[in-house]
């Protein structure tokens, strides 16, 4: 691509997660209704779609706050850290063929960087607010993001390995034949759950806890910048989904129907997979959250590489 | 137009440590720490070395910087805290190392210009990276590996004690 079309893929890719965002707030609360046997917010438009609408027309209205007590620089800073992240992420994502902002020989090394630099927006704005509810929400939020980044990023590993490249398009690229879901199995469970939990999304969301910690390291925001944090937790959870479509689920592969198209329906059920693990599952205590991923997870990625790195050494001999 | 980049990513780098150095507020100069090393990431991947520019995001900026920000939220120091290092601050502190790293820089200034500044306009790939980790310098990696697993041994050990002692806590 030239570089003129590049820049515009890149924008393109924002307004898109941007929107694909807003429309989540909605369609995850419709979606949630449904499987709790209840309606969700079905009054505005058809289906209740301008609830997204009404939404933004509310935080946009609401008086942009900072509290007296929090540190005023931080406290502004911390919201946008996670949104210009989360963005960025997009940057490596592989959409088609050709469809891609850059294609790094360290597509994703780059992607769990910018997702271990997200933790600094929990962590931030917790610190900025000057709140008990908000340190100890950040301070969750940072042992939790930390532990499992741990494996998030050795689950992957055996995908590298099957792949023999970082470049996520060359991931996509190797799974031609098979897709990575079976071989690594044991690889996409661990990285789904890592994934929930670095997006702190609903039976992880420890560090916003409301029956104990009020909002967690929110407590204290309101109006546009509570958008920002929540633009940027739905942004994540379309980039986790984009990720784990790219690297267990063949990326833009698929009979008939063009690459793009098969990227979005893929990237779809996983989101909506996502939704369903918000409603069916319960929130675990906070010792249990850590020793899930200590005690279970990370010697299963383990294992999981043993015998990766054991069959790619049969298969080479 | 990569070298004036290059320059503009350098001066970046060198301000936030400078601002980081000298803030009072600890949240304030962690965050400018946190801006002088992916400053210094750039220029690692501008050099052709985008392996070591995603560690350094990865494990300093990731990780490590984190752990920090989490002993400053734990020790919650608050505006005391920030009048007690205002005092430590004096500016007479900074003399002699200025001097010293003076010396360093000049010294530096010296090498580089005998030899030139020269990139090799080669990138290096996460593959090669790799083959010299456990070719050439395995040795190194093995020593690294044994140092982590002491320091984790050691901190096991340390938090078990609590565990056994059900009184201390």
């Amino acid at each position: 691509m030239t570089e003129l079309s590049t820049t515009l893929f890149g924008l393109l890719i924002i307004g898109a997660a941007v929107g694909g965002a807003a429309v989540l707030t909605w369609f995850e609360r419709r979606l949630l209704g449904i499987w709790q046997d209840r309606y969700g917010p079905n009054r505005l438009g058809p289906f209740g779609i301008f609830q997204v609408l009404a939404d933004m027309l509310k935080l946009l209205t609401k008086d942009d706050w900072v509290p007296p007590f929090a540190d005023r620089f931080v406290f502004i800073l911390a919201p946008t850290v996670i949104v210009i992240v989360m963005m960025l992420g997009f940057a490596v994502i592989p959409f088609g063929p050709e469809l891609q902002v850059i294609d790094l020989n360290i597509g994703l090394l780059f992607f769990l960087g910018m997702s271990s630099l997200a933790v600094y927006s929990v962590l931030l704005g917790g610190l900025a607010s000057n709140n008990k509810y908000a340190l100890l929400g950040g301070l969750r939020s940072a042992a939790q993001m930390v532990s499992y980044e741990v494996f998030m990023g050795l689950s992957l590993m055996g995908v590298v390995m099957l792949a023999g490249s970082f470049s996520l398009r060359d991931i996509v690229l190797a799974q031609e034949g098979l897709w990575y879901c079976i071989p690594q199995f044991l690889g996409l469970v661990t990285f789904t759950i890592a994934g929930i939990a670095e997006s702190h999304r609903l039976p992880f969301d420890l560090p916003e806890a409301e029956h104990e910690l009020t909002a967690g390291f929110h407590t204290e925001y309101g109006g546009m910048k509570f958008a920002m944090f929540m633009l940027g937790e739905y942004v994540g959870l379309i980039l986790i989904c984009c990720m784990m479509t790219v690297l267990f689920f063949g990326g833009w592969m698929g009979p008939l129907l063009p690459p793009i198209v098969w990227f979005c329906i893929k990237v779809f059920v996983l989101i909506c997979f996502f939704v369903l693990l918000r409603a069916a599952i319960p929130r675990p205590r906070y010792d249990q959250l850590m020793g899930l991923g200590w005690k279970y997870m990370l010697p299963l990625t383990l294992i999981n590489l043993l015998f990766t790195g054991a069959f790619l050494l049969v298969m080479e001999s | 137009m990569t070298v004036l980049l290059f320059y503009l990513t350098a001066a970046l780098a060198v301000f936030a440590t400078v601002v980081a150095l000298t803030r009072a507020n600890a949240a304030h100069a962690l965050i400018y720490l946190i801006l002088s090393l992916l400053a210094v990431a750039v220029m690692f991947f501008m050099l052709g070395a985008p392996f070591a520019a995603a560690l350094e995001v990865l494990i300093y900026a990731g990780a490590i910087m984190v752990l920090f920000v989490f002993v400053i939220m734990m020790l919650n120091l608050g505006d005391a805290g920030e009048e007690q290092e205002r005092g430590w601050l004096d500016a007479r502190l900074w003399i002699v190392p200025g001097l010293l790293t003076t010396v360093l820089l000049v010294e530096m200034l010296l090498v580089f210009g005998e030899s030139g500044v020269t990139t090799s306009g080669h990138s290096v790939s996460p593959k090669e990276v790799g083959i010299s980790l456990y070719g050439p310098y395995v040795l190194a990696v093995e020593l690294a590996s044994m140092l982590l697993m002491a320091a984790l041994v050691g901190a096991y050990h340390v938090a078990r004690r609590f565990i056994d002692r059900p009184g201390d806590i």
